[in-house]
C-alpha cells in the first residue's frame, strides 16, 4: 500500500491501475482479474514475445472447454463469465472467505485467486459438476437437502467444494475435524451448528454410496 | 447434537421439518442471484469514490475517459432525479428530503461515497475510464468520531451542524388523517467546557440531548434505591457484511424498468426505487429470486441500484453494476455504534426502581438512525425498570452510512444494560439469574415512553418462563460454583436476557386453485435465506388440509403477479405472514363452503374443508379442490378473482386481476386484531475459558432460550437461534471499525481486516437452543420472529462471563479483544481506552 499522503494530496493519486500493476509486478494475483473483460476493446495489444497463448483448453466438469482467457483471468471469472458456470460465488474476490471455492484435480482451492492460465489439462470440478447428468444429486448435495442446512447459500457451493474435497483425504471424519477441514469458508448467516451437520450427513451419504 | 427441538401439539406441517423447494436450486448452483443474470447487449459500470470524508466536487472533467474506446457514457450527481415527494400506497406523503442520500453525490460525506459512475463494454475499460477522470475537491471540515464532533471547537460533519432534531409531528386536525413523517433538521451541538473536562477523564458526559422520553418518576425511584450505579459503555459499529454485495443489474423495457437486485423484500422494494427514480411504481419491475444475506442491509435492496438504472436509460442497453467487498464496506450499510452512560436504582434485592439512560449514537452521515431510541424502547421492556428516563443523542459522522442490523438498537441497548446489571448483582450478593428474573417482563408487560400518562405494552411476554429453562438446560445453579481458575486458565459463565420487535399486520395473501387441484400460492416477501417466505405458506396448508406438495409457491419477480407482502426486516414475516397466510386460507376456505353448498344444497356452514376436498360434515356429499375450481371459473365474480374486496393492497389488486379467471382465486388482507406490540425474547447463558497467558478465550458451551410464540419450522428457527446468537458474538469477540482519525480514512474494509466469527470461532458442537413453546395469543397461529434478540444475548452472555472469570475490572467497551484482557490482567484495570470511537 501506498503511505497515505495529505489530505490536500490525496485526489486520486494513488491509481487503481497503478496499485494493480504493482500486486502483477509483485507475483500475486491480480485484482484485475476481477474486472471482467467481455469484449476485445482494450485487449487489441500484439502479443509479446513470451506472452501466453490466449486461447486454452481446461477441463470443467468432465467436459473439455475451449475457452479465450485473458493472462490476468481468474478462473472465477472464466467459469462465471465464459462458461456459464453462475453457481461458483464471488464474496470478496480476495482469497478471504471461500465462496469461489473449486476442486482443481480433487484440491479446493479459491477460484478467484487462481488464474485460469494455470489451470490448462488439470481437473475442473465445480458445484454444477457434482450431480450425475440424469439429475441425480452427489450424496454430499443429498445430505444438505436433507438437513437443511445453509440460510441465504451464497457461500453453499464454496463450502460443499471444500467438503467434498476434504472428505477424499479423510473420508471419516469428527464433527471437530470437518470444522477444520472447511474452516476457510466463511459464512456470514453463520448458522455453523446447522452446516456442519449438514455436511457431516453429505460425508456419511458418500460413505454408503 | 443438542436436543433442539419445539413442542407443538396438534398440527400437521407447523412446527415440523420439512425440505424448502429452494434447496436443490441452491445446493446444484442453479439458483440465480443478481449477479448471475445476463442480458443482451450488457454493459458493466464502475464507480468513482470520493477520496475523502467531507469535501465539495468543484469541476469534473470527463473528457479523456469518454474519449477511451468501449466507453459508453458517464453518469454524475447532476443527472439524478431531484428529491420528490412520495406518496404511499395508503396515501401518507414522504415529503422530499434534499439531505437524504442519493446514489450519487457532489458532496460526499465520507471517504468511499460514490461520486459518479461510467459504463463500458466491460469492467475493466471502466475501471480504466474512472482513472482517466479528473476531479476538483474543495475540502470540507470533518469528523469520525462523534465525540470529536460534540467537543467545543470541532469540526462540524455536515455544513449546518451536527446532530439530528426530528420535529415533532403536528397534531392531526380533528377529522383529518395524521400528516406524514417530518422531515429532520440537522442542528449544531457542543459540549461545554464543563463536559469536556468530564469527557477528558473519561466518562461520557450527559449533555444536551436531542431526543427524550420518560415513564413514571426517576427522581422518586432513586430515593427509593439501597444502589445506585452509574456505569459507560461503548458498543462497537459493525458492518452488516452480507456475503453478497448489493450488485445490481437494470435495462428499460417499454417505459418500464426492470432491476435484478439483492433485497431481502421483493413487493416492498417496488415502491423503494420508485420514490428513488421519481416513478410510478406500475412501471417498476423487481426481480430477486436468491439473496445472499440482509440482516438488515438490503430491507428494501440498495440506492445504489439507481445507477445502473439512470446509466441503463442514458445509453440505452442493460448495465450491471458490480459491487466489490470494498465498496462493500462503504455503501452497504453497518450498526451504528452507541456510547451509552447508565444510572440505575436498585432495592437490595435487586429489584430496579430508577434508570436513566443517555446515549451518543454514531449515526453516520445520513439519517437519523432509529438504533438511539430503540435501545431505550428495549432496555425499558427487558429489564421493566419502574421508573425510566431515556435521553440521546444523534450524532453525525463522516463515516458509510449506518442503517439496521439485526436487532439495531436492541442489541446496543442490551450491550450497555448487562454489563451493569451483572456488577449490581455482585454488589448485591444475588445471583445473576435471579437479577434478571425479578426484572423480567411477563404478560403485557409495558414497553416505551408514558404517552399521556400511558405506556404501550407488548402482546405478550414469558421470560421469566425462558429463565427457568434455559437455567435448567445449561445447569446454571450447578455451574455457579464451579473453579475458576485452573492453571493458566480461567472459566466464567454470564448469562443475558433480550428482546426485539417481532411482528407487523396488515399484508395481504393471494393465491389460487387451479382445475388440477393444486394451490399456486404467490408471495411478495424476499428469500433472504431465512425461509420465512416459504415457511409462512405452510399455515395454508395447514388451514385447508392439504398435502404440503400440492402447494406451489411463486416468489423472487413483481412481473409475476405478487401480493403485496411484508417487509422481511425487524423479524416481521413470520408473524405478519402466517396472518396473512391465515386470512387468505380462510377466504378459500368460505369461498369453498358457499361453492359446495350452492351445487349440493345446504349452508356453506355445513360443509368442511380437508383432504383435497370440500365436503358434507360427517361425510356425504362433497367436490375436490380441482372440480370447486372449475365452478369457481363458471362462477365468476369473486369466486375467480374478477370481484375483489376493497380493502387490498394496490399491488395486491394488479395481481389478482392478472391472475382472474385462473381458478377458484384466494385473496384477503390480514385484518386480525391485535392487542399490544409484538415482540420476542431470548434469554442467553454462556460459558467462556480464558487463556491467561495469551489473553485469548473461546466461548465452551452456549444455551439459548427463545419465547416466541409458536416455531413454524424448527430447523430453520435453529438456523436462526445459532446464526443471530453468532453475529452477537461477533459484537463481544472481535468486530469493529478502525479508522484513521486524521484523515478519515478507514482501515478495516475486507473480511480479513473485520472478521466476522468463522466455524472455529463459535462453539459448533456446544450450542443448544429451546423455545418456550407458548403461543402468542394475539396472532392466528401464534408465531412470532427471532432474528433479532438472540444478538444482545449472544454478545452479553459473553461478556458477562468474561467479567465472571476475570473480574469486573477487565472492559467498558466492546469488542473485548485478547489485547485488552492482558492489559487488564497486567495493570488491574480495564485494558481499554474508554471512549475514542473506531480504535
Ligand atoms: S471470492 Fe474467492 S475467496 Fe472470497
Ligand atoms: S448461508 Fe448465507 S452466507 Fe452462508
Amino acid at each position: 500500500m501506498a503511505e497515505m499522503k495529505n489530505p490536500e494530496e490525496t485526489t486520486k493519486t494513488l491509481s487503481r491501475r497503478d496499485l494493480i500493476k504493482g500486486v502483477i509486478a509483485a507475483g500475486a494475483v491480480s485484482s484485475a482479474g476481477y474486472l471482467f473483460r467481455a469484449s476485445g476493446v482494450r485487449a487489441q495489444q500484439p502479443s509479446a514475445a513470451g506472452s501466453v497463448e490466449r486461447l486454452v483448453t481446461i477441463t470443467v466438469n468432465g467436459q473439455q472447454r475451449r475457452v479465450d482467457v485473458m493472462k490476468q483471468e481468474t478462473l472465477a471469472t472464466t467459469l462465471r463469465y465464459k462458461l456459464g458456470l453462475t453457481g461458483t460465488k464471488l464474496g470478496c474476490d480476495r482469497a478471504e472467505c471461500g465462496a469461489c471455492t473449486v476442486l482443481i484435480d480433487d484440491v479446493p482451492h479459491y477460484s478467484c485467486s487462481v488464474l485460469t492460465q494455470s489451470v490448462r489439462a488439470r481437473k475442473v470440478v465445480s458445484i454444477e459438476g457434482l450431480a450425475s447428468a440424469d439429475g441425480k444429486l452427489h450424496p454430499m448435495q443429498q445430505g444438505v437437502v436433507e438437513e437443511q442446512g445453509f440460510q441465504c447459500a451464497f457461500c453453499m457451493s464454496g463450502f460443499i467444494m471444500s467438503a467434498v474435497g476434504f472428505l477424499k483425504v479423510n473420508p471419516k471424519p469428527t464433527r471437530t475435524e470437518l470444522a477444520h477441514g472447511i474452516s476457510g469458508n466463511l459464512c456470514r448467516c453463520q448458522d455453523y451448528d446447522k452446516i456442519l451437520t449438514a455436511l457431516l450427513k453429505g460425508a456419511e451419504n458418500m460413505r454408503r454410496a | 447434537m443438542p436436543t433442539n427441538k419445539v413442542n407443538v401439539p396438534n398440527y400437521r406441517f407447523i412446527g415440523k421439518n420439512y425440505t424448502t423447494p429452494d434447496m436443490v436450486a441452491k445446493v446444484t448452483g442453479k439458483s440465480k442471484y443478481a449477479e448471475d443474470f445476463r442480458a443482451e447487449g450488457m454493459l458493466f459500470c464502475k464507480l468513482l469514490l470520493s477520496p475523502m470524508p467531507h469535501a465539495r466536487v468543484k469541476r469534473i472533467d470527463a473528457s479523456k475517459a469518454l474519449a477511451l474506446p468501449g466507453v459508453k457514457g458517464i453518469l454524475t450527481a447532476d443527472e439524478l432525479p431531484p428529491p420528490a415527494a412520495f406518496i404511499t400506497d395508503d396515501g401518507v406523503m414522504i415529503p422530499p428530503d434534499p439531505r437524504a442520500e442519493r446514489g450519487l453525490t457532489n458532496e460526499p460525506l465520507y471517504q468511499g461515497e460514490p461520486i459518479l459512475a461510467v459504463a463500458a463494454v466491460d469492467e475493466e475499460t471502466a475501471a480504466a475510464a474512472i482513472e482517466l477522470i479528473e476531479i476538483d475537491f474543495e475540502r470540507l471540515p470533518f469528523a469520525v468520531d462523534p465525540l470529536v464532533t460534540l467537543s467545543p471547537g470541532g469540526p462540524n460533519t455536515r455544513n449546518e451542524g451536527n446532530v439530528w432534531v426530528v420535529p415533532p409531528p403536528a397534531p392531526p386536525k380533528p377529522g383529518e388523517r395524521p400528516a406524514g413523517p417530518l422531515l429532520p433538521d440537522v442542528k449544531e451541538f457542543k459540549w461545554t467546557d464543563a463536559e469536556y473536562a468530564e469527557y477528558k477523564q473519561g466518562k461520557l458526559p450527559v449533555s444536551k440531548p436531542s431526543m427524550e422520553w420518560s415513564y413514571g418518576d426517576i427522581d422518586a425511584g432513586f430515593k427509593k434505591a439501597d444502589l445506585v450505579m452509574d456505569e459507560t459503555f461503548v458498543t462497537p459499529n459493525t458492518s452488516d457484511q452480507t456475503l453478497e454485495t448489493r450488485t445490481a443489474m437494470a435495462y428499460w423495457q417499454n417505459g418500464k424498468l426492470f432491476v435484478h437486485c439483492s433485497t431481502q423484500s421483493t413487493a416492498q422494494t417496488v415502491p423503494a426505487i420508485a420514490r428513488w427514480m421519481s416513478m410510478d411504481t406500475t412501471n417498476v419491475v423487481v426481480i430477486s429470486e436468491y439473496t445472499g444475506g440482509g440482516f438488515g442491509s438490503k430491507v428494501t435492496s440498495g440506492i445504489i441500484l439507481t445507477v445502473p438504472a439512470l446509466l441503463s436509460k442514458k445509453v440505452n442497453a442493460p448495465v450491471m453494476l458490480r459491487i466489490s467487498r470494498e465498496e462493500e464496506h462503504f455503501l452497504g450499510r453497518a450498526r451504528p455504534g452507541l456510547h451509552g452512560r447508565m444510572k440505575a436504582g436498585f432495592t437490595k434485592d435487586g429489584r430496579i426502581v430508577a434508570l436513566d439512560m443517555f446515549v451518543v449514537c454514531d449515526g453516520g452521515p445520513y439519517g437519523p438512525q432509529g438504533d438511539a431510541n430503540a435501545s431505550g424502547r428495549i432496555v425499558s421492556l427487558c429489564y421493566t425498570p419502574e421508573n425510566m428516563r431515556w435521553r440521546g443523542i444523534n450524532v453525525i459522522t463522516n463515516t458509510p452510512p449506518r442503517g439496521p442490523q439485526s436487532q439495531p438498537g436492541g442489541a446496543q441497548g442490551v450491550m450497555i444494560m448487562e454489563p451493569l446489571l451483572s456488577n449490581a448483582a455482585r454488589k448485591l450478593g444475588l445471583d445473576q439469574v435471579a437479577i434478571r428474573r425479578i426484572n423480567a417482563p411477563s404478560g403485557k408487560a409495558g414497553i416505551g415512553p408514558a404517552i399521556k400518562g400511558k405506556r404501550d405494552h407488548v402482546t405478550s411476554a414469558f421470560v421469566p418462563e425462558a429463565l427457568d429453562k434455559g437455567a435448567e438446560l445449561f445447569r446454571w445453579n450447578e455451574r455457579k460454583n464451579q473453579t475458576k481458575k485452573s492453571g493458566t486458565k480461567a472459566r466464567g459463565i454470564g448469562v443475558a436476557v433480550s428482546a426485539y420487535s417481532a411482528g407487523s399486520i396488515g399484508f395481504d395473501g393471494l393465491f389460487v386453485i387451479k382445475p388440477d387441484g393444486k394451490i399456486y400460492v404467490q408471495t411478495g416477501i424476499g428469500n433472504l435465506g431465512t425461509e420465512a417466505m416459504i415457511d409462512c405458506q405452510r399455515v395454508v396448508a395447514e388451514v385447508l388440509g392439504v398435502p404440503w406438495e400440492r402447494l406451489e409457491i411463486t416468489w423472487g419477480s413483481t412481473a409475476k403477479h405478487l401480493p403485496w407482502s411484508c417487509p422481511s426486516g425487524g423479524s416481521q414475516t413470520i408473524h405478519a405472514m402466517t396472518r396473512a397466510a391465515h386470512a387468505v386460507s380462510m377466504d378459500a376456505k368460505l369461498k369453498l363452503q358457499e361453492i359446495a353448498a350452492m351445487d349440493l344444497g345446504g349452508k356453506p356452514e355445513d360443509y368442511e374443508v380437508g383432504g383435497e376436498r370440500v365436503y358434507r360434515k360427517g361425510g356425504g356429499a362433497g367436490m375436490s379442490l380441482a372440480q370447486a375450481a372449475q365452478r369457481a371459473i363458471k362462477l365468476g365474480g369473486k369466486y375467480d378473482g374478477h370481484e375483489l374486496p376493497p380493502e387490498i393492497a394496490k399491488m395486491t389488486k394488479a395481481s389478482a386481476t392478472a391472475l382472474a379467471g385462473q381458478g377458484l382465486l384466494a385473496v384477503a388482507k390480514d385484518k386480525y386484531k391485535r392487542d399490544g406490540i409484538s415482540n420476542s425474547y431470548v434469554a442467553g447463558f454462556a460459558e467462556v475459558e480464558v487463556d491467561l497467558e495469551t489473553g485469548t478465550y473461546r466461548i465452551t458451551d452456549y444455551v439459548g432460550v427463545a419465547d416466541v410464540g409458536t416455531v413454524i419450522h424448527p430447523r430453520a428457527f435453529g438456523g436462526q437461534m445459532f446464526g443471530r446468537t453468532s453475529l452477537g458474538w461477533g459484537h463481544a469477540l472481535a468486530q469493529k471499525w478502525v479508522y484513521d482519525q486524521h484523515y478519515g480514512a478507514p482501515l478495516a474494509k475486507r473480511f480479513y481486516q473485520n472478521r466476522p466469527p468463522t466455524i472455529l470461532d463459535v462453539p459448533v458442537s456446544n450450542f443448544k437452543w429451546a423455545a418456550v413453546d407458548i403461543p402468542d395469543p394475539e396472532t392466528p397461529v401464534g408465531a412470532r420472529g427471532i432474528g433479532e434478540p438472540p444478538v444482545g444475548a449472544g454478545a452479553s452472555a459473553v461478556l458477562n462471563a468474561l467479567a465472571d472469570a476475570l473480574g469486573e475490572q477487565i472492559y467498558r467497551r466492546a469488542p473485548v479483544t485478547a489485547d485488552i484482557i492482558l492489559m487488564a490482567l497486567e495493570t488491574g484495570k480495564p485494558g481499554d481506552e474508554p471512549l475514542t470511537a473506531h480504535i
